[in-house]
């Protein structure tokens, strides 16, 4: 597996977006790749989440219940998840947005201002693409340029305007403290 | 190479349906399958086809009726408790000797249930899709790439035989992206000599119909379509081996389980146990004769399934004793994980020799 990345946060804060920008990237450089949604009642309670798997081998469970890679942007996916993640899994966590620290020594956790690096760079909302940019520089899941492509891509045709600050907001987080 | 794009399964198998030149849909929204819906209802229309919600599932299935009647390739979609509502219908359809397909993309049952996958629609799909003496050609996907290929297929095998075919899916499958390619042309469909599309005098009426009141004209018309049902079994069984090489544990399985259970068998592999998995893409007609030649072969076969044990009965039946066939399942929207089911083959090579 060259990434399991479980993506959890509330809704609108783009945590589908951040997952689908992360299996068109790893579908541009042909690698096996699968996405799956959180479809349940917790949807509608305010919370959402997503896996990711990309390999080199066909996928065999999209559904990730033991993240190697774990994304949380708010703090119940962080109470909720970072109990899960593997032991030498990774955690990234939006610390503009959860206050708390994961007391658990056999992970790497990486705490991002990811909401507030993007709101001061005016592009307010564009946190979950920072927190993107994070985890392809620590990861190196995929290269930057590919990355770039793959936001031209999944942006929609009638939000093509926030593509560059789409790109903005990956290289902010791309650049981020490492 | 074909362009590939991320797609949703419910989306993918909506385009593929429109590729196939189907330009006739008539549905009713349900978790998890409203995508296929929403995608018709933004696409049919500029393709000059026909997208009807209809006001109930009742209605939906009914009106795919009536467009096959007319010769035109025609589908409905949903998802479990709707598919229960619509079995009357595809009973008729089914009488009336019409190709239709029907999109099952099931969810947890029995009724309401919940709307997370589920297998839990097997014998529904394979034994009683409605009343009487009929079968459905019954497809089961195991990717977003066979909610394409299968897609097209189920059209053009229903319409070589007359009959209704069943795209049987489910939540994971559904609501997943994988990358896919579609196909650059498929070939239009046939003429059908037998639709009612007007005489213009021109010829005598043609009549579709399911009521014979005459019981020796029924039984002769019912023994007449189960000799069409004999070539479909001899002709349109697919299949899928996985690592059959010297497997002495075989799993059973089909659709998003199978994707899984290849996983398990890849980790009991690893170990040293001789595991392999056949997985049955046509559940009707059931690959019968090739799971009864590797139950002459094989210790021993585990089904694995979404549901409380319902393609284990077929496993069994074709196995007739030639090996012990066990089960293992999650139900309710639970999903097996690979360790769990990697787990159980570990017992039953274990358990070897023990009897």
């Amino acid at each position: 597996m060259i990434l399991n990345l479980l993506i959890a946060g509330f809704g609108g804060q783009g945590v589908l977006f951040m997952g689908k920008a992360a299996a068109e990237t790893a579908m541009l450089t042909g690698k096996e790749v699968s996405w799956l949604p959180s479809y349940g009642p917790e949807m509608r309670g305010g919370t959402a989440n997503c896996s990711v798997c990309i390999d080199d081998k066909p996928i065999s469970c999209p559904l990730i219940t033991e993240p190697e890679t774990l994304a949380v942007l708010n703090g119940p996916s962080f109470d909720k998840f970072i109990g899960a993640v593997k032991p030498g899994g990774r955690a990234f966590i939006d610390s503009s947005l959860i206050q708390k620290k994961t007391g658990r020594a056999d992970i790497a956790a990486f705490y991002i201002p990811a909401a507030t690096l993007a709101e001061e760079a005016g592009m307010k909302g564009l946190g979950n693409i920072v927190m993107l940019g994070a985890i392809a520089k620590e990861t190196g899941f995929a290269p930057l340029e590919t990355l770039e492509e793959a936001i031209r891509a999944v942006v929609p045709a009638s939000k093509s305007a926030l593509i560059d600050a789409n790109i903005r907001a990956l290289h902010l987080g791309y650049g981020y403290g490492g | 190479m074909a362009k590939k794009y991320l797609m949703k399964g419910n989306e993918a198998m909506a385009e593929a349906a429109l590729r196939a030149h189907c330009r006739h849909f008539f549905g009713y929204p349900i978790t998890p399958q409203t995508e296929v819906a929403a995608y018709m209802a933004k696409r049919m229309p500029k393709l000059g086809g026909t997208y009807l919600q209809a006001e109930s599932e009742i209605a939906a299935v009914n009106m795919v009726l009536g467009a096959a009647a007319a010769g035109v390739r025609a589908m409905t979609s949903s998802s479990s408790p709707g598919i229960s509502l619509k079995t009357e219908g595809i009973s008729y359809i089914a009488a009336s000797d019409l190709p239709a397909l029907i999109v099952n993309v099931m969810r947890g049952g029995p009724g309401l249930g919940g709307i997370q996958p589920s297998q839990s629609d097997y014998w529904q799909a394979t034994k009683a899709p409605g009343h009487g003496d009929a079968q459905l050609l019954v497809y089961a996907p195991s990717s977003v790439q066979e909610m394409v290929d299968l897609t097209i297929r189920a059209f053009e095998t229903a319409e070589r035989y007359r009959m209704p075919a069943m795209l049987l899916a489910d939540g994971m499958l559904g609501q997943m992206m994988e990358p896919v390619t579609f196909p650059d042309e498929v070939p239009l469909p046939a003429d059908k000599p037998w639709a009612l599309t007007g005489t213009k005098e021109q010829r005598d009426p043609n009549i579709v119909n399911s009521l014979y009141l005459t019981p020796s004209q029924l039984e002769a018309i019912v023994k007449d379509r189960f000799k069409r049902y004999e070539l479909v079994k001899a002709r349109e069984v697919l299949f899928e081996e996985y690592r059959m090489d010297g497997a002495e544990i075989v799993l059973v399985a089909y659709g998003a389980t199978a994707r899984i259970c290849k996983a398990a068998v890849d980790a009991a592999r690893e170990e040293g146990i001789p595991a392999g998995l056949f997985r049955p893409v046509t559940l009707w007609p059931f690959p019968e004769k090739e799971l009864s030649a590797i139950s002459g072969k094989a210790g021993q076969m585990l089904v694995v399934e979404m549901s409380m044990g319902q393609m284990v009965e077929d496993v069994r039946l074709a196995a007739n004793g030639r090996c012990p066939v066990s089960f293992y399942g999650r139900t309710g929207g639970m999903i097996p994980s690979p360790g769990e089911i990697a787990a159980e083959i570990r017992k039953l090579a274990g358990m070897k020799g023990v009897d």
